[in-house]
C-alpha cells in the first residue's frame, strides 16, 4: 500500500518536473536570435521571391509564432487556445517541421520507438556487462582479473564513444560481417514486422548497443565493485565463512544484494548520459531514431521539431528516474523516502 | 668522560631529544596537512605521474608553436593526405643524425586516391632550431623559431597530412592548447556556481535548500548532450573562434554545476552543525565569512579531487560538439574540430592518421581520471588504504 502511495506521490512529482522541463526547453529553443521563418523571409526577400513571403507570414500566424513568448510556450503545450483552438502537445498536436515541411508527428513517428528500443537495450547491455564483472572485480581484487577489468573499464571512460563507433563500425564489418548503417537492412524498411526484420534489426543493434553502454557499463561496474568491497569486508561475511558457507553463496546471499542498492538507484544517472549517447552515436552511425532530426533542427532552429525531441528526450529519462526509485523501494523494504516519524 | 661532582652519571654524548621516537613516525608528528597529503599522494604512482604528465602538458602548451614544424592552418597543396613520415639516424648501415625521406605525390586515377613514393636514395637532414612560418609565442609574441623544421624540397608530416595538406601532429599541438584549456574554464564556472549555490542551499536550509534541490534534480534529470547542442546552436554563427571558444566552455561549465552543489550542500548541513560554526557565529561573523572561512576550507581538497574527475567530462563534450560541427569551427584548430574530418568510415579505412587527435584525447582524460583517483584516496592522511 506504501508503495502505491509512493509510486503515485512519485509520479505527481514528475509531471511536475516535466511542465519545468517543457518550459526551459521552449526558452533554450528561442534564445538564438530571430527563427526559421524571420530566416526564410529574410532569404526570400534576398532572391527577390516576394510571393514565398505570404506563405511564410501564414505559417507565422498559423503557428502563432507572432504572438509574446509567453503566449508562444502556453500555446504549444496546449494550455492555451491556439488560432484552431487547444492544439499543443497535450491534445497530441506535437506542430509543424519547417524545414521539412510536414508534420513533426509524422518526422518522429517511428523514431520513437526506435530510440527507445536502442536505449532500453544500452541498459540492458551496461546491466548485464557490469554486474557480473563488477562482481568478479571485487572477489577477485587485486588478481589479474581486477587490474583486466579496471583497465578495460577506464579505457572505457576514456575513449569518445562517437569514435568507439565508427572504428568498431569498420572492424566488425570487415571482420565479423557485422552490417553497416542504418538500423534494419533497407529492404525491411517500412514493411511490417516479420522475423526476417527482428533479426535485421538485432543484428544492427549489436554494435550501437555496445558503444552507447561501454561507458556506462565501465563506470557502474567500477561502484558495484567499490560497494562489493565495503560489504565484503564487513565482519557478516567472515561469520559465513566460519560457519562453512560455501564461496558462491557467501558472496551472492547477502553482500550482493546489499550492493545491489545503489545500481538499481543509479539508472536516474545512468539514463541522462545513455540518451546523450545514442543522441551522438545516433549521428554518427546513421540510425533512424530521433538523433539526427534532433541535430538537424537545432542547426537549422527549426524549433517545433527540436523542442519536442527535446522534451521527448527529458520525459524519458524522467520516467527511467521514477521507475527506478520505485523499484529501489521494491528491493529494499528499509528504504522510506517518507519524513521522520 | 663524564661529571660526578654531585653524584651522578651523566654522558656527556650530545644529546637527541628525538631519539626515542621511532624514526618513521618522526616526521609526520607534526607535520601539516597537506605535507601528509602530498606524501600519501606520491605513493600512488599511477596518479602521481599522470600529474606530472598533464603538469608538463599544460606548461607546454604556450611553446606549441615553437615545438610544432608548421603552423596550424599552413597548407601543402601537393600533400594532401600525406602518410605519416618516420624519423631514422641511421641511412644504409652509417649514422648521419635525424633525417627523413622526402615524398612525392602520386595520382592513382583508379582508386581516386593519392599514393606518396619515398625517395630512399636522397635522406634529408631535418634542421634545428630554423626558420619557418611565423607564428605567436604564448599568444603574444612573435617569432618564426621552430624547434625543428623540414629541410629543402622534403617534408616533416611525423603523424600524417589531413585533406588539405595540414601537418596533423603541429595541428594537435595547437588543438591542445583549445581543447585542454576548455576544461579548465569549464570548472571554474561551474566551481564558482557550484560553491555559491550549494554552500547557500547547505547554510541556510529550509526552503532556500529545498528550491535549490529541485532546481538541482531538474538539471540532472535531462541528458547533458542535447542540451548542450542545444545551447551551442544558440550561439550566432557570425562570432568570432575566441568568443564561441569562450561560450562553448561556459555552456559546458553550466550545466556541470549540479553535481558539485550537491555534494558542498550535504557537507555544510552536516558541518554547520559543529561547535566551531556556533562560535564564529556568536562572535559574529557574517554568513558569507563563516562560508568562506570557516567551512570550504575543511573541505577544499575533496572539491579539487572532484574537479579532476569532471574536467574529462568537459574536454569529451567539447570534442562531442565540435565533432558535430556545433561547437569549436574552423578556422579554430581543436581535436574536436580535426576528427570532424575523419568523421567518415572513408577516412578510417584509407587515411587512419586523421583519426590520430583521438589519442591524445584519450590519454587526457585517462590521465586525468588517475589523478583525480589518487587525489581523492591521499586525501585522508591517517588512514591506511
Amino acid at each position: 500500500m506504501q508503495i502505491l502511495q509512493y509510486a503515485i506521490y512519485r509520479f505527481i512529482t514528475m509531471l511536475a518536473t516535466l511542465v519545468v522541463v517543457s518550459a526551459l526547453v521552449f526558452f533554450i529553443m528561442n534564445l538564438p536570435p530571430g527563427d526559421y521563418l524571420s530566416n526564410l523571409i529574410a532569404e526570400l526577400q534576398a532572391t527577390g521571391q516576394s510571393d514565398g513571403i505570404a506563405k511564410v507570414e501564414f505559417l507565422r500566424k498559423e503557428y502563432s509564432l507572432d504572438q509574446p513568448l509567453w503566449k508562444q510556450y502556453l500555446i504549444w503545450m496546449g494550455f492555451f487556445p491556439g488560432p484552431h483552438g487547444f492544439s499543443g502537445i497535450l491534445q497530441g498536436d506535437f506542430g509543424w517541421s519547417f524545414e521539412f515541411d510536414r508534420p513533426v508527428s509524422e518526422i518522429v513517428g517511428g523514431a520513437l520507438w526506435l530510440t527507445v528500443l536502442v536505449n532500453v537495450a544500452a541498459v540492458l547491455f551496461v546491466y548485464i556487462v557490469a554486474l557480473p564483472l563488477g562482481i568478479l572485480a571485487a572477489v577477485k581484487s587485486k588478481t589479474w582479473v581486477d587490474y583486466t577489468s579496471a583497465f578495460v573499464g577506464y579505457l572505457g571512460l576514456a575513449t569518445p564513444n562517437f569514435l568507439l563507433a565508427l572504428v568498431l563500425f569498420y572492424y566488425g564489418h570487415k571482420y565479423l560481417n557485422l552490417p553497416i548503417g542504418g538500423l534494419m537492412s533497407p529492404e525491411f524498411e517500412g514493411e511490417p514486422m516479420s522475423p526476417a526484420k527482428i533479426k535485421s534489426v538485432l543484428l544492427h543493434l549489436i554494435i550501437p548497443t555496445f558503444v552507447i553502454g561501454t561507458s556506462g557499463a565501465a563506470a557502474m561496474m567500477q561502484r558495484l565493485r567499490a560497494n562489493m568491497l565495503d560489504e565484503l569486508s564487513k565482519p557478516y561475511v567472515d561469520t559465513a565463512r566460519a560457519k562453512g558457507v560455501g564461496p558462491t553463496k557467501r558472496v551472492l546471499k547477502y553482500p550482493f544484494r546489499m550492493a545491489l542498492n545503489p545500481f538499481v538507484a543509479d539508472i536516474g544517472n545512468l539514463l541522462p548520459s545513455l540518451i546523450s549517447g545514442s543522441v551522438l552515436v545516433s549521428v554518427v552511425l546513421g540510425l533512424q531514431t530521433i538523433g539526427p532530426a534532433l541535430l538537424q533542427a537545432l542547426k537549422s532552429q527549426d524549433q517545433f521539431l527540436a523542442g519536442f525531441i527535446l522534451l521527448f528526450v527529458a520525459g524519458l529519462t524522467l520516467i527511467g528516474t521514477m521507475i527506478s526509485d520505485v523499484l529501489l523501494m521494491l528491493l529494499d523494504p528499509r528504504i522510506k523516502y517518507g519524513g521522520r516519524k | 668522560m663524564s661529571d660526578l661532582s654531585n653524584q651522578h652519571y651523566v654522558d656527556d654524548a650530545p644529546y637527541d631529544p628525538n631519539e626515542d621516537i621511532k624514526a618513521l613516525d618522526r616526521p609526520d608528528l607534526d607535520a601539516p596537512n597537506w605535507l601528509l597529503i602530498w606524501r600519501k599522494f606520491k605513493r600512488h604512482k599511477l596518479g602521481f605521474w599522470s600529474g606530472v604528465f598533464l603538469l608538463l602538458a599544460y606548461l607546454s602548451l604556450p611553446f606549441a608553436g615553437f615545438i610544432s614544424p608548421y603552423t596550424p592552418n599552413e597548407r601543402n597543396a601537393d600533400h594532401l593526405y600525406a602518410k605519416p613520415q618516420s624519423i631514422n639516424l641511421w641511412h644504409e648501415g652509417s649514422f648521419i643524425g635525424p633525417y627523413v625521406y622526402p615524398i612525392t605525390a602520386k595520382p592513382d586515377l583508379v582508386n581516386f586516391q593519392w599514393n606518396y613514393i619515398e625517395d630512399t636514395s636522397a635522406p634529408a637532414k631535418l634542421k634545428f632550431l630554423c626558420k619557418g612560418r611565423e607564428y605567436k609565442l604564448a599568444g603574444l609574441i612573435r617569432s618564426d623559431t621552430h624547434l625543428f623544421c623540414a629541410p629543402e624540397g622534403a617534408t616533416v608530416f611525423l603523424w600524417g597530412a589531413d585533406r588539405l595538406g595540414r601537418d596533423i601532429f603541429s595541428r594537435i599541438l595547437y588543438g591542445a592548447q583549445l581543447s585542454l584549456t576548455v576544461g579548465l574554464i569549464g570548472i571554474t564556472v561551474s566551481f564558482i556556481l557550484g560553491i555559491t549555490i550549494g554552500g547557500i542551499a547547505g547554510y541556510f536550509g529550509g526552503r532556500t535548500d529545498w528550491a535549490v534541490n529541485r532546481v538541482i534534480e531538474i538539471l540532472r534529470s535531462l541528458p547533458e548532450l542535447p542540451l548542450w547542442l542545444a545551447l551551442s546552436a544558440a550561439v550566432p554563427s557570425h562570432w568570432g573562434p575566441v568568443a564561441v571558444f569562450f561560450i562553448i566552455s561556459i555552456i559546458l561549465g553550466l550545466l556541470d554545476w549540479p553535481g558539485l552543489a550537491r555534494a558542498v550542500r550535504s557537507k555544510f548541513l552536516a558541518l554547520r552543525e559543529e561547535e566551531f560554526v556556533r562560535a564564529a557565529e556568536m562572535m559574529g561573523a557574517k554568513p558569507e565569512r563563516v562560508i568562506r572561512k570557516h567551512l570550504l576550507p575543511n573541505f577544499a581538497s575533496h572539491l579539487i579531487a572532484s574537479a579532476m574527475l569532471s574536467i574529462p567530462a568537459m574536454i569529451l563534450g567539447e570534442t562531442a560538439l565540435s565533432f558535430l560541427g556545433l561547437g569549436l569551427r574552423a578556422p579554430a584548430v581543436s581535436w574536436g574540430v580535426m576528427l570532424n574530418d575523419a568523421q567518415n568510415l572513408a577516412s578510417i579505412e584509407i587515411y587512419p592518421w586523421t583519426a590520430i587527435p583521438m589519442l591524445p584525447v584519450i590519454i587526457v582524460v585517462l590521465a586525468f581520471n588517475f589523478l583525480g583517483d589518487g587525489m581523492r584516496d591521499s586525501l585522508d592522511p591517517y588512514s591506511d588504504h
